[in-house]
């Protein structure tokens, strides 16, 4: 494989991790910390929302996260053929 | 049958079934005794990490302290779970495709030099240490009060079982043994929750039940809160700790997860990167099972706890309640003498002493389960506290045997030798442990978090510079993990045990506690490791050849010796 190509794959990849991150830290610090008190004026049931991303939400959001990352990886490793 | 007999019975079983699999998968080479022979299947990996990673913090311990703590509690949940999605993005894939056997290899290497090698072996060691001995103390306290032995003879009981499997079957046998330890203490903390969601709420689910209504037809968050406002409680859905700290706590925790060495070791057991990635994903949704669920056992069991006691005559308590004032983790003391449990927030009245450790324990007696219910709880603890032991035990020897032994003491070692150099070295950190966990010292609480604190000072910087920063240099990366860990040192020994002057709340740096100040001590990390490496020479060619090479993930062979 050739040099600009692997440079354009580690981009792909850069970017990738720089979106999923951004929804790892809004989900977490975001909805869960900093902005909890807003969000626990809406309810979800029985939960208040920002109680729920804290103790539940960002939980699932998380896991979905690294499915989406397992899935892009892979496509992106076969275009470019450096899957094994 | 009487609970005991269930619980030597589920118990005796559940350890002959991790005998039987260490016999049969023992190590039979280094590779094996390290990583496996590296031909794990990503989901059996998955469950291993999983068990590996839970510990008996995580199921005796975290839904007893969300019960509570309420919100504050969940910094454990976020820290404990957001770390993965570190570790699968930015750790996993890469150091399986450097693909050696330990951390301080990865650090050794990279940063071409010794010195660099050493402060991660030393860093290896002390959080490992650190964890295991909590982990005999958890082994020590099912025993004391389900087996009604000594807590001492329990502690050494466990370490025989430990010893016997990862001794001889090494990471080879420890995966296994995992595997089966996830499904006993998964099946364990699930059993209960489902049994007390149904009886409180009618839903099976433990994480619908959570927001779901009592009998009464109210929220059972709301109850609570309610509960909390009238016995002067801090109300269960908002915290009392700051945001700031908050905030710090749940970074250091993430960050701490990602560093710590007997999970990222894990990764190195599967063939290919792709399958690094995917052993993490398993990894998190296995453990996410466990912890969206804990804090529903944590709102049911503070619920149930509440109900049992508050202003109820003493004489007239269940039997669990006498079982546990016995072990000294319940105390009551009728201070106004009208023979009835006043359990207040303000600590001049209050006459009841709770233990949080033992809240997922008694959980199932509080709600009136069956016996096997709780037999099976009591095989869940253990499974989980051997299963993390075991984990740390193997990084513990691997960092003798094979970091400071074979690459610095003596390289011509042979692979025999070596092999009996990793098992000897196990044989001698369970003794260790068992020592610590027979003696605790007093400051176990607050090693544990240190040990978080030290991975995230130490290791993390150093690890994801090295994989995204191609000029990161020795020289940068030693000075960084140095005084990262040191002033990490400082202010959990400043405020935790009162060294240099020791100090109050009031005194803590920007208001964050020592528990959150390893985000401090990363980020202070991260900047002297940049900003020293910008004024001193870059890294040889074949060193940033090997970054260039780890971002790739064709072509990654087993895990190797050099």
């Amino acid at each position: 494989m050739d040099k600009p190509d692997l440079k354009k794959y580690w981009k792909t990849n850069l970017k990738y991790l720089a979106v999923l991150l951004s929804i790892w830290f809004i989900v977490s610090f975001g909805c869960g910390i900093l902005f909890v008190e807003e969000l626990n004026k809406i309810r979800l049931g029985g939960f208040k929302l920002g109680f729920w991303f804290a103790q539940q939400g960002s939980i699932y959001v998380f896991v979905v996260l690294i499915f989406v990352y397992i899935k892009l990886m892979n496509n992106l490793d076969k275009k470019y053929n450096l899957n094994d | 049958m009487t609970l005991q007999y269930w619980t030597w019975l589920l118990v005796g079983l559940t350890f002959a079934l991790y005998i039987g699999i260490a016999i049969w998968s023992r190590a039979t080479s280094t590779k094996e005794f390290y990583v496996a022979g590296g031909g794990i299947s990503p989901l059996a990996n998955g469950l291993a990490t999983a068990a590996d990673w839970m510990s008996a913090a995580s199921f005796i311990s975290m839904a007893g302290l969300i019960s509570f703590n309420g919100y504050d509690g969940s910094v454990y949940l976020m820290g404990w779970t957001g770390g993965y999605v570190l570790l699968a993005l930015l750790l996993a894939p890469y150091l399986r495709k450097f693909g050696k056997f330990t951390v301080p290899d990865f650090i050794g290497d990279r940063y071409y030099s010794n010195v660099a090698r050493t402060v991660a072996v030393f860093c290896a060691l002390i959080i490992s240490f650190t964890y295991v001995a909590g982990q005999m103390r958890g082994v020590g306290l099912v025993f004391s009060r389900f087996l009604e032995v000594d807590i001492n003879t329990g502690v050494i009981i466990g370490m025989i079982i430990v010893l016997f499997y990862a001794v001889l079957g090494g990471m080879k046998g420890i995966t296994y043994t995992q595997v089966a330890q996830y499904c006993v203490l998964i099946f364990a903390f699930m059993v209960p929750a489902i049994f007390i969601s149904i009886q409180m709420t009618g839903n099976p689910i433990p994480q619908l039940g959570f927001g779901g209504a009592g009998a009464d037809g109210v929220y059972l968050l709301d109850k609570l809160d309610g509960l909390h406002r009238e016995l002067g409680f801090q109300e269960y859905t908002s915290g009392s700790k700051s945001k700031m700290d908050v905030f710090f706590i749940t970074a250091a925790l993430m960050v701490g997860t990602a560093g710590l060495p007997h999970v990222i070791v894990r990764f190195f057991t599967v063939k290919k990167v792709s399958d690094a990635r995917k052993s993490a994903g398993w990894a998190l949704l296995f453990i996410a099972i466990l912890y969206t669920t804990a804090p529903a056992i944590a709102l049911f069991s503070r619920i149930n706890l509440i109900e049992t006691v508050s202003n109820k005559k003493y004489a007239e308590m269940p039997e669990w309640f006498g079982n546990w004032e016995e072990t000294g983790l319940i105390t009551f003391d009728d201070k106004n003498k009208d023979g009835k449990i006043q359990y207040v927030a303000n600590a001049t009245i209050n006459e009841l002493n709770v233990d949080k450790d033992i809240m997922v324990l008694a959980n199932p007696e509080i709600a009136k389960l069956p016996n096997w219910v709780i037999a099976l709880v009591a095989a869940g603890g253990l499974a989980a506290a051997l299963s993390t032991a075991a984990g740390l035990l193997l990084v513990i020897s691997a960092s003798v045997s094979h970091d400071l032994i074979k690459k610095m003491i003596n390289p011509k070692i042979s692979e025999k030798g070596e092999l009996l150099a990793a098992r000897l070295s196990a044989f001698v950190a369970v003794i260790v442990a068992g020592y610590f966990g027979i003696h605790p010292p007093d400051f176990v609480a607050a090693t544990v978090a240190l040990a978080f604190g030290l991975a995230a000072a130490s290791f993390f910087p150093a690890i994801i510079l090295g994989i995204f920063y191609k000029k990161m240099n020795k020289e940068g990366a030693i000075a960084g993990m140095i005084i990262g860990i040191l002033l990490m040192l400082f202010y959990m020994t400043k405020f935790k045990f009162g060294w240099f002057g020791g100090g109050t709340k009031a005194d803590w740096w920007f208001g964050i506690s020592p528990e959150g100040f390893g985000t401090v001590a990363m980020l202070v990390n991260f900047v002297i490791s940049i900003v020293i490496a910008q004024f001193t020479p870059e890294p040889p060619a074949e060193v940033q050849e090997l970054v260039e090479n780890i971002r790739v993930p064709s072509g990654a062979g087993v895990a190797t010796v050099h």
